[in-house]
């Protein structure tokens, strides 16, 4: 890894590379996936590509805006907290909309719970505190219930991934948990002996989907040429079949409107903080 | 049926089963518990590895209350080991709560683990107890499904948790049985091998018991001359009681044969005294008797028929005085010294007797010069031996005489192959007018009485179709 590192970094040097960040909204385990979808990227855009990838949300945000990373792919709720210094690129379509949910699942072993309320007590997972659909929306929910979502729990933790909030119901270290809906669903395709563990309990109103961002301060000809490889992928056949490897259908151009959802729960949790 | 009762040629294979068996036993028992041993000491060596591969992630992911990061590194640690449905890994915080287990479903986070059985509230007590030890330390109580070894987590030397890691007894019985099996095959073999072996030791050891047994039952039941018991002859202990066996027998022959040679030589005795008063009591009147029919035949007249009647009167009397005087037998030592010559003139006097009969006559006379005994008895003793051997002869059939001098010893065997001479009749063989006497019954008695009196001893063997008088007499020096 580290050595794939610093051949990015001389790349970098010597010729413009494209950096774009990558958080878990998507199934990031993928390496040989990521590959093949980052020479496909650089064949397209004839210019290198590298993909970043860092353990949370805010690592990547933070080096989106700090200039490391020419683009990054992370959740609405960061992208809603910055939105003054960062742009939609693009937003992918699942199911044919730019649209996601956020998911409440327990595990299989409890047959009773019907929604947050009945996990009074509990263990809950959430995925990443910049999450919209592993975080803020479960928060959200809690607190238009009227509940204190620090204490309604006895416990919660981070996972840091969509993935590992699932194997955490799973396996019953958590007995709740708040998951990226597309995520779930993927996973119930990939890996449905892991799915198989936890039983969905509720479905979150439709957010706009985790998008790819750029600063605001990137250059016209890198943001079309970039908006331009990721919007034709879906007229390829190599790009419609990483796309099916991703369980997208494609992406498009995207209204920042799809994020007032998730703009409405940030000043929900800031107005209960 | 009692053990006692049981032969030897079942108890020794069998007492061979049983060592084995009692071997085999404790074998498994010193096995068991070695591995019983090595399985604790690798239990606690592995979880002290775990525990010295955790230290640092551990006890950081508790500080930073990262659970799923201590979930991970309790999961990657029970992926060590390839039995993973074995080992039980528990991290417990400063209270003794669960805080993470690699089996969370079970063990939920946050629970404490005294809710979990009275086997983990044991642990945690055991845990708390020792909340200042900062070492890892075994624990064990009987009858518990696992091992344990308690780890305390520490972060800069400060105790965050402490974890447990519980190891399945179960994985003990997997090598529990491989040992079982290992001896008792082992026991198998050697048992089938050694089944044969001790049957055949068993045999080998009985067999001369039996037949020491059979021979021990003939005794006293006939003549000890006719038990043949050949026991192994040697120095182990059933070589020596078949010497000592032969001994026995040997000793109680001679007792038996200086029994009856001493109850035949004092009822001899007797009779001879007897014979000897009575002759003389008759003796005396008979010889007044005869003096006065001689002095009244030469000085009377009578008529013939009165001749004829003190004549048959005197031979009658003459005749009582010849039986009496050969029941007083008395052997002249006025005689002259026995010579060769003496020896042969009682082999012409059998000749006639023995050509009759067709007899060969093997006559051996060692002698060479004259011996210091009187010739008289002895002649007489030979005579009568001889005869009675050609008597006793069948027809055709061979007389062997041997006299010589041996050692200061005059020896005479005479050896006849008629039939023999039963132990009834050798009770009695030397008694005047015994029954089985042929003859006047005085032959054997008068042999006997003068080797008596010349300080000799007779004996007879008669066995297998001989019978041999053998006569040793003390040749005195003059």
């Amino acid at each position: 890894m580290a050595c794939l590192l610093m051949a990015g970094n001389l790349l970098a040097s010597s010729e413009k590379t494209y950096r774009i960040g990558l958080t878990a909204v998507i199934l990031t385990d993928q390496t040989s996936f990521l590959k093949e979808w980052q020479d496909y990227l650089s064949n397209s855009l004839q210019r290198p590509v590298q993909f970043i990838q860092r353990q949370t949300y805010e690592e990547v945000t933070d080096l989106l805006l700090g200039g490391d990373l020419d683009a990054a792919w992370i959740c609405g709720f960061p992208y809603v907290r910055n939105r003054e210094q960062l742009k939609l690129l693009a937003v992918p379509l699942f199911n044919g909309e730019p649209l996601y949910r956020s998911y409440l699942i327990v595990p299989t072993t409890d047959s009773v719970s019907q929604g947050i309320v009945d996990l009074k007590g509990k263990v809950f997972a959430y995925s990443d505190p910049n999450s919209n659909s592993g975080f803020l929306y479960p928060q959200v929910s809690m607190i238009r219930e009227g509940l204190e979502p620090k204490h309604f729990f006895s416990k919660t933790f981070f996972a840091w991934a969509h993935r590992d909030v699932v194997k955490a119901v799973a396996d019953g270290v958590a007995q709740g948990g708040a998951v990226d809906g597309y995520v779930w669903e993927t996973l119930s395709r990939h890996e449905p002996a892991l799915t198989a563990g936890t039983r969905l309990v509720s479905k979150s109103p439709l957010f706009g989907f985790p998008p790819l961002v750029v600063r605001r301060d990137i250059s016209p000809a890198n943001f079309s040429a970039l908006r331009n490889a990721l919007l034709k992928m879906a007229s390829v056949t190599e790009g419609r079949r990483l796309l099916q490897r991703l369980n997208l259908d494609g992406f498009t151009e995207g209204e920042d409107s799809l994020y007032d959802g998730v703009a409405e729960s940030v000043r929900i949790l800031e107005g209960a903080q | 049926m009692k053990m006692g009762d049981i032969s030897y040629r079942i108890k020794v294979p069998l007492m061979f089963t049983l060592v084995i068996l009692i071997t085999a036993s404790v074998v498994t028992l010193a096995l068991t518990w070695r591995a019983y041993e090595e399985l604790r000491e690798e239990v606690f060596n592995n979880a002290v590895e775990i525990g010295s591969v955790l230290s640092n992630s551990l006890p950081n992911a508790m500080l930073h209350d990262d659970l799923w990061g201590a979930y991970r590194l309790v999961q990657a640690a029970e992926g060590w080991s390839g039995e993973t449905s074995s080992r039980l890994l528990v991290v417990l915080d400063k209270d003794g709560r669960i805080y993470v287990s690699n089996r969370p479903k079970e063990l939920a986070v946050t629970t404490p683990l005294r809710a979990h059985g009275a086997e983990l509230a044991r642990v945690e007590a055991e845990v708390l107890r020792l909340t200042g030890d900062l070492g890892p330390r075994p624990y064990e109580y009987p009858n518990d499904q696992r091992l344990y070894v308690i780890l305390p987590m520490l972060s800069d030397g400060v105790a965050m948790g402490t974890l447990v890691i519980g190891y399945d007894r179960a994985l003990f019985w997997p090598r529990f049985i491989a040992i079982v099996e290992r001896v008792v095959v082992s026991a198998l073999l050697v048992t089938v091998l050694l089944l044969p072996f001790g049957w055949y030791l068993g045999n080998r050891m009985v067999k001369p018991l039996g037949h020491l047994a059979n021979c021990m039952s003939k005794v006293g039941r006939g003549s000890n001359e006719e038990i043949t018991c050949d026991l192994r002859q040697g120095k182990d202990e059933i070589g020596r009681l078949g010497t000592s066996f032969q001994q026995m027998l040997g000793e109680l022959d001679e007792k038996e044969r200086l029994e009856s040679g001493m109850l035949a030589s004092e009822r001899l005795a007797a009779v001879g005294r007897l014979a000897a008063g009575v002759a003389h009591e008759i003796n005396n009147p008979l010889g007044g008797m005869l003096n006065a029919l001689n002095t009244f035949r030469r000085y009377s007249e009578t008529d013939a028929l009165g001749r004829e009647t003190f004549d048959l009167i005197e031979r009658g009397l003459q005749q009582i005085r010849e039986t009496v005087s050969a029941l007083l037998v008395e052997a002249n030592p006025r005689s002259h010294s026995l010579s060769p010559k003496d020896v042969n003139d009682v082999r012409m006097l059998l000749l006639a007797d023995v050509s009759r009969k067709q007899i060969r006559l093997d006559w051996r006379n060692c002698l060479e010069g004259d011996v210091a005994l009187p010739s008289t008895p002895i002649r007489q003793v030979l005579i009568n031996l001889s005869l009675n051997a050609v008597q006793a002869s069948p027809e055709g059939g061979a007389v062997h005489c041997l006299v010589e001098n041996r050692e200061n010893r005059l020896c005479l065997s005479v050896v006849n192959e008629g039939p023999n001479i039963s132990r009834e009749q050798k009770l009695s063989l030397f008694e005047p007018f015994s029954e089985s006497a042929t003859g006047n019954g005085l032959g054997l008695w008068v042999t006997y009485q003068l080797v008596h009196q010349l300080e000799g001893n007779i004996e007879v063997k008669s066995r297998g179709g001989r019978t041999q008088f053998v006569v040793e007499l003390p040749i005195k020096e003059t």
